[in-house]
């Protein structure tokens, strides 16, 4: 029972600390979301160069990671930052395919930050569901995929797309499943790209023939796709942990500060009740993410009912710290200028992501039952 | 990070759990399991065979005959304990008096009550909130005046748990009433068998006797019964505090509950069909579960800090409230669990012997009596209200 860091582990906090701080304020992340690619590649290039992508790859593929743990703290990190650097799109659900399917090179151009992967899976019937897929890839004349996906993370500036398609079975099914690699600019690609509420972009993908490259095994891919989403559900529940404790501390900050009636605001009982109920609800959710870190690696079924449950809390939870961050300012925290709103609209966004609360109870109510069963 | 418990940690555990599979008489953990009442000797006796394997006082240090546990042993015992359907230990001498007679008492004190409280010879009872005084504890009104080699003491205590059973008690008392309110009061140690001191039962809402009103008119207490110094009682008090507030999470309560309604679940059925798998009771079920299981981890994330060497901070303060919220949260499922079944109050189902028909499954006696009982949790040992104070005050600095 040890909930400490190891030495190398909190270095690596602290080199993103310290690039945070130093390198990417207010300004700087805004400017970036407002870039056409709605990130900047420079800064990309040096989180990368920090080792802020390699700490989400295990060493055997090239980096000094991957490990639950590692997962958690960097997006912890990218949380506390507001960052719309693609470390989700690019650094997980595009870089764990490539990871397990042994793609050596690709794996190091996107680890380096040179090439933006993004993970076309979501499709626009569908709801969080991990095998409703019916994108279709077919052999001929080499892999083809047609079909739509849906709000594809930074499918606008990637140059790779790792993409859902089915080769056998019916819209649900699970087995038929399989991930291919298509080039973003290649041929029957079409692309829409958008921005956010929360500031990043996304991409409205059609694929018409399009040229494929098969990650894996065709039609064997779901293990995959669960595993590669299980990452994203991780590193967003941790992405949430951190944009909480910013909403706490700017929070509290404001009430000790702003004063009305004479007295500070922190002064008056019902708002300090439930600033206390906004830090105890924050451990949880903390607690939530630290359970799932820590059995990232154990069997499957402990591993996804944990993290079920680590983005059940962190959505009910984010959405109460959002809401309640605003209101405890009050009017300041309806503008634009003021930082808190944009933590708080990340925060409240990111249960869209990936599975929300109602999906993750139910998908923990469903493992529970395999397990018992 | 580690979230498991070490080689050494498992095998103390199954140590444990062996211990009280050959210890505990499985009469008793039925009772315990069934929510029967226990008796006094059913207490007494599970002190008893504790103190012989040296598991009693296990809050006292190893000079004083604790046994040494670390954080997490204790942790550990505590679980097991509760999981195999164990009495609670009393707390008010082992765990409250005995810690504060360590801290403050005189050589003469610890020698004379500190193996009383280990051999069972005193039943302790916990003298502290008055009609006047919940919450606000300073406000109390009891008071004690000094005359020659004894005091003198007029008042009334309540909410005194297990009164009743006690022939001691440890009070608080106001021996200087033109004082600021934490500072004219004394911690005294009082024989209940005292002339003046009359023991009135409350009936809670349950309809159970658990505790009781302590009347005292003009009662003579030995002046070497005030522990510590007169007027800093206070210090006692909030020392004592701080233990009861250690184990108030209640984490173990709380899976225990959560696998009993686990178990209702499956065995009550709605259309047709097991009711854990209604959506909607599925779907409070596992809220409840998620929470405790973020509990579980908050809850060890505060014991490891404490192996560490931290003192129990404010965070104590955050896990009584969502301890009790959550154990709360647990008994109200139990109750709409069983449906029309809750309703049966059978008073007499809960004595000993008693061999009648039940109404309904022979869980559905207690579900409701034990919901409101836990009503008690979010009030007593600091409301929940009070604790988000202390939290705004000593850790957010509001």
């Amino acid at each position: 029972m040890d909930f400490t860091l190891s030495e190398e582990r909190r270095m690596l906090v602290e080199t993103a600390q310290r690039f945070l701080r130093d390198r990417y304020d207010m300004p700087t992340r805004h400017k970036a979301a407002a870039a056409p690619d709605g990130f900047d590649r420079a800064l990309w290039a040096d989180m990368a160069e920090l080792g802020l992508i390699g700490a989400l790859v295990p060493p055997e593929a090239g980096g000094f990671g991957g490990a639950g743990e590692d997962v958690a703290l960097v997006f912890e990190q990218v949380g506390r930052g507001l960052v719309v650097e693609p470390f989700l799109a690019s650094g997980v659900l595009g870089l764990w395919p490539l990871v397990r399917a042994g793609e050596t090179a690709l794996v190091e151009q996107v680890m380096a930050g040179e090439t933006i992967a993004a993970f076309a899976h979501g499709e626009p019937d569908g709801r969080y569901g991990l095998a409703e897929v019916s994108t279709r890839a077919a052999e001929g004349d080499g892999w083809r995929i047609t079909g739509a996906k849906a709000v594809v993370l930074n499918g606008d500036a990637a140059d790779v797309l790792i993409v859902s398609a089915r080769v056998s079975g019916d819209a649900d099914a699970e087995d038929g499943l399989g991930l291919f690699l298509v080039e973003a600019a290649g041929p029957g690609v079409t692309r829409r790209g958008y921005g956010t509420v929360d500031g990043a972009r996304a991409a409205e993908i059609v694929f018409d023939e399009a040229p494929a490259r098969p990650l894996g095994e065709p039609g064997r891919g779901f293990a995959l796709i669960e595993e590669t989403m299980g990452r994203g559900v991780l590193a967003l529940a941790a992405e949430a942990v951190g944009l909480m404790e910013v909403c706490k501390d700017t929070t509290l900050d404001y009430l000790r500060t702003r004063k009305q009636f004479g007295r500070p605001l922190g002064a008056f009982q019902a708002l300090q009740h439930r600033m206390v109920e906004m830090v105890l609800e924050i451990e949880q959710a903390r607690s939530a993410v630290m359970l799932a870190a820590g059995t990232f690696e154990a069997d499957r079924l402990t591993r996804e009912r944990n993290l079920a449950a680590a983005k059940h809390l962190t959505g009910r939870v984010g959405r109460m710290v959002a809401e309640e961050a605003i209101q405890l300012h009050g009017g300041i925290a309806m503008t634009w200028e003021y930082p808190l709103p944009h933590y708080a609209k990340r925060l409240v966004m990111l249960d869209h992501l990936l599975g929300d609360t109602d999906h993750h109870l139910e998908r923990f109510i469903r493992l529970g039952r395999e397990d018992a069963a | 990070m580690e979230l498991t418990y070490s080689p050494a940690e498992q095998a103390f555990r199954t140590e444990v759990r062996d211990w009280i599979r050959e210890n505990l008489p499985p009469a008793l953990a039925a009772k315990v399991r069934g929510g029967k009442r226990l008796s006094k000797a059913d207490y007494e006796l599970w002190h008893a065979r504790l103190q012989t394997r040296n598991w009693l006082a296990w809050h006292w240090p190893v000079e004083h005959g604790g046994p040494g546990w670390t954080p997490v042993q204790k942790h550990i015992f505590d679980e097991e304990m509760i999981a195999a359907g164990a009495p609670r230990i009393i707390p008010f001498g082992v765990n409250m008096l005995g810690p504060v007679l360590i801290e403050f008492g005189t050589e003469a004190q610890k020698a004379r009550w500190l193996p009383r409280i280990l051999d069972g010879s005193d039943w302790w009872c916990q003298g502290y909130s008055e009609p006047g005084a919940g919450s606000d504890l300073a406000s109390l009104r009891t008071r004690a005046v000094r005359q020659g080699d004894h005091y003198v003491v007029n008042g009334q205590k309540t909410w005194t748990t297990l009164g009743h059973h006690a022939n001691m008690m440890f009070c608080l008392a106001r021996t200087d009433p033109d004082a600021k309110p934490q500072e004219g009061i004394s911690f005294l140690l009082i024989d209940m068998a005292s002339p003046g001191i009359e023991v009135r039962p409350i009936v809670t809402l349950d309809g159970e006797h658990e505790v009781n009103e302590v009347w005292l008119t003009d009662v003579k207490v030995p002046a070497k019964n005030l522990v510590g110094e007169e007027n800093r009682g206070w210090t006692c008090a909030k020392y004592l505090l701080g233990f009861e507030r250690t184990g108030i999470a209640g984490v173990a309560f709380s899976k225990a509950a959560l696998s009993h309604l686990k178990r209702v679940a499956r065995e009550r059925r709605k259309d047709g069909r097991p009711l854990a798998e209604n959506p909607f009771f599925a779907a409070r079920m596992a809220r409840l579960e998620i929470d405790l299981m973020a509990m579980d981890i908050f809850n060890l994330r505060m014991i490891a800090a404490a192996a560490q060497g931290k003192s129990p901070g404010p965070e104590a303060s955050l896990l009584k409230i969502k301890g009790t919220e959550v154990r709360q949260e647990a008994s109200d499922l139990i109750r709409r669990a069983l449906g029309p079944y809750a309703m049966p109050f059978l008073p007499e189902a809960l004595d000993e012997g008693w061999n009648g028909e039940p109404v309904g499954p022979d869980y559905a006696n207690t579900a409701a009596t034990q919901y409101f009982n836990l009503r008690k949790t979010s009030i007593y040992g600091g409301s929940n209200e009070i604790q988000k104070n202390i939290y705004a005050k000593l850790a957010l600095d509001l």
